[in-house]
């Protein structure tokens, strides 16, 4: 229930960006956001439908570049995607591991015209 | 410039992390609060993990200590009625539909705490285990609660609050006899996102392991 709050962000940053290149329309949105952070894309959608007309982003289309939870093993260095219930290192089988991605939250870039 | 223009669509490289308004205030509530030599821990937890009953004893465990609470609750007053029956000051959030606090609401719940007799504010964050641990609050440390009757592979499930914590209180520690939880799996799991992290077993039903985790918030207070 917090992707309201998610999407007026992602408007404020576009605009302003879009803004700061002159540009009259923005025609694409691309977002990258991690498996661990919590946010769900159907529902950004519904709310950038909602809150984006009136705004230079209006019709815009989002993409979602999901990135996948990642893990570097604390014993032998070696970086793997944890599979839902399987946490060892493919190389040492040690368990768990530093978490290298999978928290990524940002609009990575714009299509203007 | 403008020639280039010309063309149908431009990329435009952004790079800007989202929610970073919440970070600002929650930086600010950090000041706010160690001006005043308060320390805030932020307890986060499934609905009904036992929070509130664990919030009950720690009070009636430190009676030595000016503690205040923060609750927050989707709707309701119930868990800020419990707690004002201890005389411990309380606020009550209804943050109306949304699945965790804000900084923003912190702050202005800060302003109905007497804030000059404080040393310690418990926030009790709203039952999830997921979208809290996105929303820094301006506290100084995080606390995960996992009640027995929930399982103990929830770290595959959840895994970002249990990297985020620094302290695993394993709730309803009375219950172990009757369930299979399996403890030693649990602290593998934990152990394995987030290697050095306490995790005390409790029950705020018999007392078990209070002790360690009030010895925790002690030292959290410094003497
Ligand atoms: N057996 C046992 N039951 C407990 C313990 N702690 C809490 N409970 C029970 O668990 C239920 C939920 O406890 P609460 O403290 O209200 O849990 P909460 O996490 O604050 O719940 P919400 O605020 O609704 O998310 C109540 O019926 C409590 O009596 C415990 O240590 N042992
Ligand atoms: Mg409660
Ligand atoms: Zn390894």
């Amino acid at each position: 229930m917090h992707e309201m709050a998610v999407t007026e962000d992602i408007l404020r940053i576009v605009t302003e960006h879009a803004g700061q290149g002159g540009a009259s329309e923005v025609t694409d949105i691309y977002l990258v956001i991690g498996e661990l952070a919590s946010f769900v894309d159907d529902s950004i959608q519904f709310y950038f439908d909602l809150l984006a007309p009136g705004t230079v982003a209006e019709g815009a289309t989002l993409h979602f570049q999901r990135v996948q939870t990642r893990f570097r093993c604390r014993i032998c260095g070696h970086e793997f995607e944890p599979a839902e219930r399987d946490w060892l290192c493919p190389e040492c089988h040690a368990l768990g591991g530093e978490v290298i991605a999978g928290k990524e939250f940002y609009v990575e870039s714009i299509e203007v015209r | 410039m403008s020639e280039t223009n010309l063309s149908p669509s431009n990329r435009v490289p952004v790079v800007e992390r989202l929610l970073t308004a919440n970070e600002e205030v929650a930086a600010d509530n950090r000041v706010q609060f160690h001006q005043r030599q308060i320390k805030v821990g932020n307890i986060m937890a499934s609905p009904g993990a036992g929070k509130t009953t664990l919030l009950l004893a720690t009070i009636a465990a430190m009676p030595g200590r000016k503690i205040g609470v923060i609750e927050g609750d989707v709707a309701s007053q119930v868990d800020a009625e419990m707690i004002a029956t201890t005389g411990t000051p309380v606020v009550q959030i209804n943050t109306g539909g949304a699945c965790h606090l804000d900084a923003p609401m912190i702050r202005n719940a800060a302003k109905a705490l007497p804030l000059e007799e404080l040393e310690l504010i418990l926030v009790e964050n709203v039952g999830n285990l997921i979208c809290p641990v996105s929303f820094d609050l301006g506290q100084d440390f995080n606390v995960g609660l996992l009640s027995v009757p929930e399982g103990h592979d929830k770290p595959y499930k959840y895994p970002g609050i249990f990297e985020a914590v620094d302290l695993v209180v394993v709730t309803k520690a009375d219950l172990l006899p009757y369930l299979d939880f399996e403890i030693d799996t649990f602290r593998t799991l934990v152990h394995g996102l987030n290697p050095d992290v306490p995790i005390f077993v409790v029950s705020a039903k018999t007392g078990e392991g209070m002790e360690d985790w009030v010895a925790w918030l002690e030292t959290r207070l410094g003497i």
